[in-house]
């Protein structure tokens, strides 16, 4: 019962869950308002009514996942007060800086942006009507900055000075909290990858529609974009995947040892890479792997004869530093979570080289599972995404600030096991049902397919967009 | 005056900005059953709101950050302490905003008269919500010597707050009925403003016995103006909206919704969370502040960007400033 109602733990599993939740959002909206803005441009210059319904249909589709993405990120803003508030009087001086710039500018911004587009068809001048889009796409990228920012503070704080009295981190610079080596590899690595989930919703859209041979004047273009934007954005992100790790090994070298479950500090050609394990992976019961030499060596420093530190070794290093304690995070999740980041998405820059071959010189391939493969790359590049978030997060434990809170002092005091279960329940609840709705219409929107644009005007030439309306 | 207190009067306006804006909001939402008599009354009531609602709401994750760079210990005794009340207003929020949405995407009623229920409770309980915690805050509540809040849901269920919270949630009610009236034509426009006209007294009523109550209690000199220029305000609205004027009342509800807001805050200054139990405990614009650097480089970032916001908002409101009629919401259905 005590355990049941822990308010470190439930408030541990409603920040994951509610995070995990808050960040399938996200990059559809970071990658989609950049696509819409890219084919609404396309139509802008050419005219050709097939970019305006290619435009239509991921706007809508954007439009529907947008809405859950704004909500949701009410809900992060607010529970750090509520379930961390020990935290949040910790680095209030230091991490609440980001997150305001973040509201003032580039989520009022955003927010504003989006509504002129969607009621702004025909109101606004074609071209300024463009350009609301553009800044939506914009707005968000720069609001991820500013909340990778502040993430950045908690794997590796900078720019902060430990006041006397008070007990807190103060804000001594902020250039160098802005330039957190962190945030410099994290941002574009997680910009990139919020592109590859986008592609992978619209490799899927088209594909479900070509498979059955429907809407091929749309959903051709649809899918070669879809699959150049993958492999563009897949190899951006392994690129500043491996900038981020070298940061990571450099400032958290316990999440690197965490994430190959490396126990003894390893050099060169024993610096191995699993990829795969069989056992434990905690070192004692070893069945069966694969590995890679001289990998790991290659991903912590760039060089085939670098050391990685173990497990063991930084234990021992942290608890002479920090006092007795548990200074590793959980290492299965560590240890498998990485693995499933980077294979999956290593997985569709395959899928994509492939489909791109498969459907060369506007071939269309017959066999079923091609297509079943390619529809099945949006849920999957979604996984790669939420894994890699369990993987930096997790992987920060047992701090909340690596080397200045740990996570169980940040926790609210008064705050009884009894009111995080009943918002844990609550947002489980609520969660599960949007998620259900949420599902349920993109599923609708892309099975409809890209909506119909009447003629254009035989005077003009112009085509008269229809007014969107709730 | 010091860079804290400057930002206890920014984090005031920023939440002048959530009530003055998100507040209609609120009350359109709210006011559907009571001004719809068909779906397409109601799609043109929420269409007055659609291309705003979101920019409104914005507001308030811009107060709560700021609140949480300039006033850490205020935003974490606050939003720790009010826990279920904000839970509430959370899940609340997220019905409403996804309802929006959502309400549309299929023809049948069932579906639609789903989500018109959330976006109608999705509105009514943050409209109340706030209230009840402004007055609270105002009032004070028991904090410890860390200024950790000690109480429960109910101690801030008490019977001064819930009168605020019948303020605001009258307040909102009126303010968005009277938007209605002057964002819709016709048949709607005139049973807006004939709603307004009942709902107006019943808040001039419930608004001037808050404002009493807590002018007698906190008062202090600017309590005073800010209170009195938010009743005429209030009355002046009411007026208006008897005559037809209908931009002038709604302005003039604005008035007093800002001006009631400051008023808040004015009885409040210079504490922001004072301890009922204890007035060693409580939380002043001085303990609960950020560093003075931190506060520059804020000031520097507001200084800046409020007034482009201010604009590129503003233009918003006048792109979409014709009204909604129920013949452009059925042209537009097919």
């Amino acid at each position: 019962m005590n355990d049941l109602l822990d308010p470190l733990l439930l408030a541990r599993w409603q920040f994951g869950l509610t995070t995990v939740y808050h960040f399938l959002f996200v990059p559809i909206t970071i990658g989609l308002a950049a696509t819409t803005a890219v084919f609404q441009t396309a139509w802008y210059r050419t005219g050709k009514t097939e970019y305006l319904r290619i435009t239509r249909f991921f706007g809508n589709i954007f439009l529907i996942n947008f809405a859950m993405g704004v909500v949701t990120g009410i809900v992060q803003e607010f529970q750090f007060g509520m379930n961390w508030s020990e935290y949040s009087r910790f680095v209030g001086d230091v991490f609440g800086a980001p997150l305001a710039m973040e509201g003032l500018l580039a989520f009022f911004f955003e927010a504003t942006m989006i509504g002129l587009w969607i009621f702004g068809w025909d109101k606004l001048p074609r071209g300024i009507h463009l350009a609301t889009i553009w800044a939506t796409a914009v707005g968000s990228i720069l609001s991820a900055y500013f909340i990778l920012a502040a993430n950045a503070f908690m794997q590796n704080p900078v720019g902060y000075e430990m006041s006397g009295e008070g007990g807190r981190a103060e804000l001594v610079d902020i250039g160098a909290l802005l330039t957190n080596r962190v945030v410099l590899a994290a941002f574009p690595h997680t910009i990139a990858a919020s592109f590859m989930v986008a592609a992978g919703l619209i490799i899927s859209a088209a594909a479900w529609h070509l498979a059955r041979n429907r809407n091929l004047e749309t959903m051709r273009p649809a899918l070669k974009y879809g699959l150049w934007l993958m492999i563009g954005s897949g190899i951006l992100t392994t690129l500043f995947g491996d900038q981020l790790s070298l940061a990571m090994v450099a400032t958290q070298p316990m999440k690197m040892a965490a994430a190959e479950a490396t126990f003894d500090t390893v050099c060169g050609a024993d610096a191995s890479f699993s990829i795969f394990t069989l056992g434990t992976p905690d070192g004692s019961s070893e069945l069966f792997s694969i590995r890679i030499p001289y990998l790991l060596s290659f991903l912590s420093t760039h060089t085939f004869d670098g050391c990685v530190e173990g497990i063991n070794d930084l234990q021992a290093q942290y608890t002479e530093q920090f006092g007795p304690g548990d200074y590793s995070p959980i290492l299965w999740v560590t240890y498998w979570a990485f693995r499933w980041m980077i294979g999956l998405g290593l997985l569709h820059v395959v899928i994509a080289v492939v489909g791109l071959w498969v459907t060369r010189k506007g071939r269309m391939p017959k066999q079923a599972w091609i297509w079943k493969v390619a529809i099945w790359s949006f849920p999957l590049s979604l996984l790669a995404m939420s894994v890699g978030w369990v993987f930096t997060e997790m992987g920060r434990q047992p701090w909340i600030v690596f080397s200045l809170m740990k996570t169980e002092s940040g926790v609210s005091p008064y705050v009884t096991g009894l009111d995080v279960l009943i918002s844990l329940v609550a947002f489980t609840l609520v969660y599960g049902i949007l998620a259900v709705v949420e599902v349920r219409l993109i599923i609708q929107a892309i099975r409809k397919g890209p909506p119909e644009v009447g003629d254009p005007d035989p005077e003009t030439g112009k085509i008269e967009p229809a007014t969107t309306v709730y | 005056m010091d860079l804290a207190t400057l930002w206890f009067w920014i984090v005031a306006f920023l939440f002048v900005g959530y009530f003055v804006l998100d507040g209609f909001d609120f009350g359109v939402g709210m006011s559907l059953p009571f001004l719809g008599r068909d779906d397409t009354d109601r799609r043109v009531l929420i269409n007055t709101i659609g291309p705003v609602w979101d920019l409104n709401e914005t507001w308030v994750i811009v107060a709560g950050a700021a609140l949480f760079a300039s006033f850490p210990e205020w935003y974490a005794t606050l939003f720790s302490g009010f826990y279920l009340a904000l839970l509430l207003i959370l899940l609340a929020l997220i019905a409403r905003g996804v309802s929006f949405e959502y309400r549309h995407k299929r023809p049948d009623s069932k579906w639609k008269a789903w989500f018109d229920g959330m976006i109608v409770v999705g509105s009514a309980v943050p409209a109340l919500l706030w209230g009840v915690a402004f007055a609270n805050i105002v009032a004070g509540v028991p904090l410890d010597a860390d200024h950790n809040f000690t109480g429960n849901l109910f101690t801030l269920l008490n019977p001064y707050a819930l009168l605020g919270g019948l303020t605001t949630l009258l307040l909102f009610f009126t303010h968005g009925v009277v938007f209605a009236s002057l964002k819709t034509d016709g048949e709607l426009r005139e049973r807006a403003r004939r709603l307004a006209t009942r709902s107006g007294l019943i808040t001039i009523v419930v608004a001037a016995s808050f404002l009493l109550w807590t002018g007698l209690a906190f008062g202090t000199l600017w309590f005073w103006i800010f209170a009195a220029v938010a009743a005429f305000a209030l009355i002046g609205g009411w007026l208006m909206n008897l005559r037809g004027s209908e931009g002038i009342a709604f302005t003039l509800l604005a008035v007093t919704v800002a001006t009631a807001v400051l008023a808040l805050f004015s009885a409040l200054f210079p504490d922001v969370m004072p301890a009922s139990n204890d007035p060693a405990n409580s939380l002043t614009i001085e303990n609960a502040s950020s560093t003075e650097y931190t506060l520059t480089v804020m000031t520097w970032v507001a200084v800046f960007t409020l007034p482009i916001v201010l604009l590129y908002q503003g233009w918003t409101y006048w792109v979409f400033r014709k009204r909604v009629t129920r013949s452009s919401i059925e042209a537009a259905a097919h």
